[in-house]
């Protein structure tokens, strides 16, 4: 009989493990909502911070934010998708493709600070951009390029082949049917690849440290070259720094809970996108 | 025309293709190139000699005697060259226009501003030569070639002995700063190892969990909440680490600060777990259902057959999983800048400040002034910490291929 | 004496239905050997013997099944003592990624076998049995992924004769085999007929003419006809048996 009572003893376990997880996830999540919803209001989200950060809102840093998700997006889209349609409709199952992942695979294992030296070292300093939006959206854009291409990737790796064979049958050569067969069929799941993208750049820090995140700025930002406040680095500076720790911890609340609903919402979104679809393509 | 468009484009999906391997080149060289120099800048403070009486039998002073000699830890040169040998109490001199006040009057230097201005190099030398026991810190333009009964001391260039296995990080401190980054080293590699060490039963735990016990219901809620847990960015979970478990770690531990490496270690095993469970989970499904069968068949109850046919099965990919959960955590910057407490000393316990490459990196580099000696240490930091997760992730990928490869 | 007696089996997978009604009995020390082309529920029948069916979801059955005398289906049996009296062969080999020797132990091991010596010796006993013993002697810690496939499967008869079963389920254990090795495979069905009742599912009516005592041919989850071998292959009663074996069926 002992082995079923260690059998017992040890799936207890793991049961008692799998909702501990989520009851970390509940704690955090629950935690900041706790204590930051009663900061949020309108004021809060429309407008700059006031007296020395301690009153107004956190508007100047969700505007940056904004700027960062549209500018690394705008890099990184592209040239992700591209080298995705490369990999898998070109070089399919070559050593080029095989070097290519891996090079992505690399790239994506980079800590994210040494993305924020290279931005400062490529974008800021040798460029000559200054600590701008620019960098800082380059710097990110390259964050998150294998982020993009691996998902890409994955979405080009479901179309099924004979797709492709088809359309190929019909004369179509490879450019059309990438254009008219295999990019179609797999645009849902790119976008859900690129809405991932988009909550992993909302909330990185460390790599706009040094290549254009502000601690306060009076104006916003008029073009590309500025400077730029943006939520997580808000965050960061709001509880690290600061004359008064404790009278700025409700701003802190605040801008957590933004932040994290921002990217719970884009979370959500993806896995809503995947799975309409999917239900769709299924049901074809 | 048609096949040539479609062959210049292909080379544009081609340029695309190498995008990756293009950047990390560019890291690399920008890495080493904005570091490179720090092995070549001098010892001591820009500018400046560091000089004593040509009596003086001593060679060399390292960094961190020079920090000693300055908090008054050596006041005798006999405690540097050896017993009784030069038995003369240090005096500490530095070129900068004031303490030179202290030891000649205005009548020896000259009437007028011009005149002192003139005069000071010319003293300033004369003052080493007849001060036995002086250590004097010499502007460079001051210091004439071959002057009498002066010797110039740590002429060389910041060493990479010190450098790589020196105890201590000081980089601000004048007019020797420290740029020993073994604690460093050992503070990243001790806070990432105890939060693997937390989250790897956890996280082998609930993959097995997910994969084999669950009922599907449970693992609607279970799986999106795991990726909930990996989409918070790294800033949220440092904020609640600050605000929630750095006092609960104090207050429960009774510590004098709640920042220690094991605050670390707690907030990083969480963040390592989505990582842990997911790929732990595919390695465990990956599992022939024909290895399960013939275990049941057996007569082996579900939980034998778990850990002894689908665990050793599944146990590269679950090593690979670990290999690449340490090398999140090793790379993980916010969490480590706002928790750690980030004191750059050598970790003796879990339950004290520790600091690590990435939070020194991301709390330095606003300050270091471009192109310094500071500037380019922590470019190098870069370097290793780069180096490190390359390695890291190798490794990952060799055991991973080792799981490929396995199999009839 | 009838060691296995199933009483008017019904079984679902979800709404399908796989097995209609099935009732048959075997005897002790007898080789049964089920057939029917794909998807007729041979397979069915034979993992439900050991419960093997209860690892897939959503499944139903009723009508009761007797393995000596007891209803395997009763409340508060314990499953794996139960698989322990039924050993079962695959239709793949699927030797674990250990050594020849551990694969054997496995099984006393996990029944709670402690003693080396006598681990050992049923190491061998099992090998001898499953005549693998003279290929295999000196290279017992090596991998058993270093064995070709028909001593891998034999291996896995091994391994499942190493418990002492009852009873041997084998499911299509030749399919995936080359031709000497399938004949060393049936040779050794024979040989382990004195000591052990075999109920085999098998493709290949030729093999189950050759190893079994006993056929039963199943159709569409029906079991057509269940008669003494000779008998089944050379005057069939049901026409339906006639048309497969003579291979025209439909």
């Amino acid at each position: 009989m002992s082995k079923k009572l260690s059998q017992k003893i040890a799936f207890w376990t793991f049961r008692i493990l799998g909702w501990f997880v989520v009851g970390i996830l509940l704690w955090i999540l629950g935690f900041i909502i706790y204590n930051g919803i009663s900061v949020i209001s309108w004021e809060f989200i429309s407008q700059a911070p006031r007296d020395g950060m301690l009153k107004g809102g956190i508007f100047p840093a969700i505007l940056g934010t904004f700027c960062l998700i549209v500018g690394s997006m705008l890099i990184a889209f592209p040239l992700g998708v591209m080298s995705a349609i490369y990999t898998n409709e070109y070089v399919r199952d070559g050593k080029v493709s095989r070097f290519i992942r891996m090079m992505t695979n690399n790239l994506g294992s980079i800590p994210s600070i040494i993305f924020g030296l290279f931005g400062m070292a490529l974008f800021v300093r040798y460029l000559g951009w200054k600590g701008s939006i620019l960098s800082g959206s380059f710097t990110l854009g390259l964050l998150v390029l294998p982020l993009v291409i691996r998902t890409t990737e994955e979405a080009l790796r479901m179309v099924p082949d004979s797709l492709r064979v088809g359309s190929y049958a019909l004369g179509a050569s490879k450019l059309q049917t990438i254009r008219y067969v295999v990019l179609p069929t797999a645009f849902p799941n790119i976008i859900t690849g690129l809405i991932l993208s988009v909550g992993r750049v909302s909330g990185e820090t460390a790599p706009i440290l040094f290549t254009g995140a502000a601690y306060f700025l009076a104006t916003l930002p008029s073009s590309i070259f500025d400077k730029f406040m943006a939520l997580p680095y808000h965050l960061y500076v709001i509880s690290t720094s600061g004359t008064d720790l404790e009278a700025a911890r409700p701003i802190a609340y605040g801008t957590a809970l933004v932040l994290i609903t921002l990217v719970l919402i884009i979370n959500f979104t993806a896995s809503f996108i995947r799975r309409y679809f999917s239900k769709k393509h299924g049901a074809n | 025309m048609r096949r040539f468009i479609e062959k210049s484009i292909e080379k544009i999906f081609a340029a695309c293709g190498m995008i990756t391997t293009v950047t990390i080149l560019l890291i690399i060289v920008f890495l080493f190139k904005e570091g490179a120099g720090l092995f070549n800048s001098p010892e001591v403070e820009k500018g400046y000699a560091l000089c004593v009486n040509a009596a003086n039998p001593i060679e060399y002073i390292s960094a961190p005697d020079v920090k000693k000699i300055y908090n008054s830890a050596i006041t005798n040169w006999s405690e540097l060259v050896g017993y009784d040998e030069y038995d003369i109490n240090i005096v500490l001199f530095r070129d900068d226009n004031k303490d030179i006040f202290e030891y000649y009057d205005d009548e020896e230097l000259g009437d007028d501003f011009d005149e002192i201005e003139a005069n000071i190099p010319k003293k300033v030398l004369e003052l080493i030569a007849s001060t036995p026991g002086m250590l004097a810190f010499v502007r460079e333009e001051n210091l004439k070639k071959n002057a009498k009964g002066i010797k110039v001391l740590n002429k060389g260039t910041v060493s990479s002995d010190n450098f790589f296995f020196g105890h201590e990080w000081i980089p601000t401190a004048t007019p020797a700063p420290q740029f020993g980054i073994l604690p460093l080293i050992l503070g990243t590699l001790w806070v990432s190892l105890v939060a693997i060490l937390i989250a790897t039963p956890l996280g082998i735990g609930v993959a097995i969990y997910l994969s084999e016990l669950a009922q599907s219901k449970v693992r609607d809620i279970l799986k999106p909440a795991i990726e909930l847990l990996a989409g918070i960015p790294s800033v949220v979970y440092g904020f609640f680490g600050l605000v929630v478990l750095v006092p609960m770690v104090q207050k429960t531990l009774g510590l004098p600060v709640g920042e220690t490496a094991f605050t670390a270690s707690v907030i990083l095993a969480i963040m390592a777990l989505p990582t842990i469970i997911t790929v732990a989970e595919d390695a465990i499904r990956s599992t022939p259902r024909a290895m399960r069968e013939a275990s049941l068949a057996l007569g082996a109850t579900h939980w034998q057959t778990i850990y002894k046919v689908v665990i050793p099965y599944a146990a590269s990919g679950i090593s690979a999983a670990v290999v690449l959960g340490i090398g999140r955590a090793i790379g993980e910057t916010m969490v480590a800048l706002m928790v750690t407490g980030n004191a750059a000393v050598i970790p003796k316990t879990l339950f004290a400040p520790v600091r690590t490459i990435p939070a020194t990196i991301a709390a330095e580099l606003g300050e270091a002034p471009g192109g310094g000696v500071h500037y380019q240490a922590l470019f190098v930091l870069g370097c290793v910490l780069f180096l490190i997760t390359l390695a890291i992730s190798i490794t990952a990928e060799l055991i991973s291929k080792r799981q490929h490869n396995k199999g009839l | 004496m009838n060691i296995i007696e199933a009483k008017n089996i019904d079984f679902y997978y979800g709404d399908f239905q796989a097995l209609k009604g099935v009732s048959l009995t075997v005897a002790k020390n007898s080789v049964t050997a089920f057939i029917g082309p794909s998807g007729c529920g041979k397979s069915t029948f034979l993992r439900l013997l050991n419960r093997m069916n209860d690892l897939i979801p959503d499944i139903k059955l009723s009508g009761e099944c007797f393995i000596n005398g007891e209803n395997i289906y009763r409340k508060g049996i314990d499953v794996d003592v139960l698989r322990k009296k039924i050993g079962m062969v695959f239709q793949k080999p699927n030797p674990f990624p250990k050594s020849i020797f551990d694969n054997i132990a496995y099984g006393l091991r996990v029944n709670g076998e402690r003693s080396k010596e006598f681990i050992r010796n049923r190491v061998e006993e099992s090998l001898k049995g499953a005549a693998l013993w003279e290929e295999v002697k000196d290279k017992l810690t090596h991998s058993a992924y270093d064995l070709s496939g028909g001593q891998q499967q034999r291996l896995c008869i091994a391994r499942a004769l190493a418990v002492k079963p009852d009873i041997l389920l084998m499911d299509e254990p030749a399919s995936a085999l080359d031709p000497i090795s399938t004949s060393k495979i049936e040779e050794l069905i024979y040989n382990l007929k004195a000591e052990y009742t075999i109920v085999i599912v098998t493709h290949n009516m030729q093999q189950a003419a050759r190893v079994s005592d006993t056929t039963g041919f199943f159709m569409l989850g029906e079991l057509i006809e269940f008669s003494d071998t000779k008998k089944m292959f050379l005057n069939p009663d049901k026409e339906q048996t006639q048309n497969y074996i003579t291979g025209r069926f439909g």
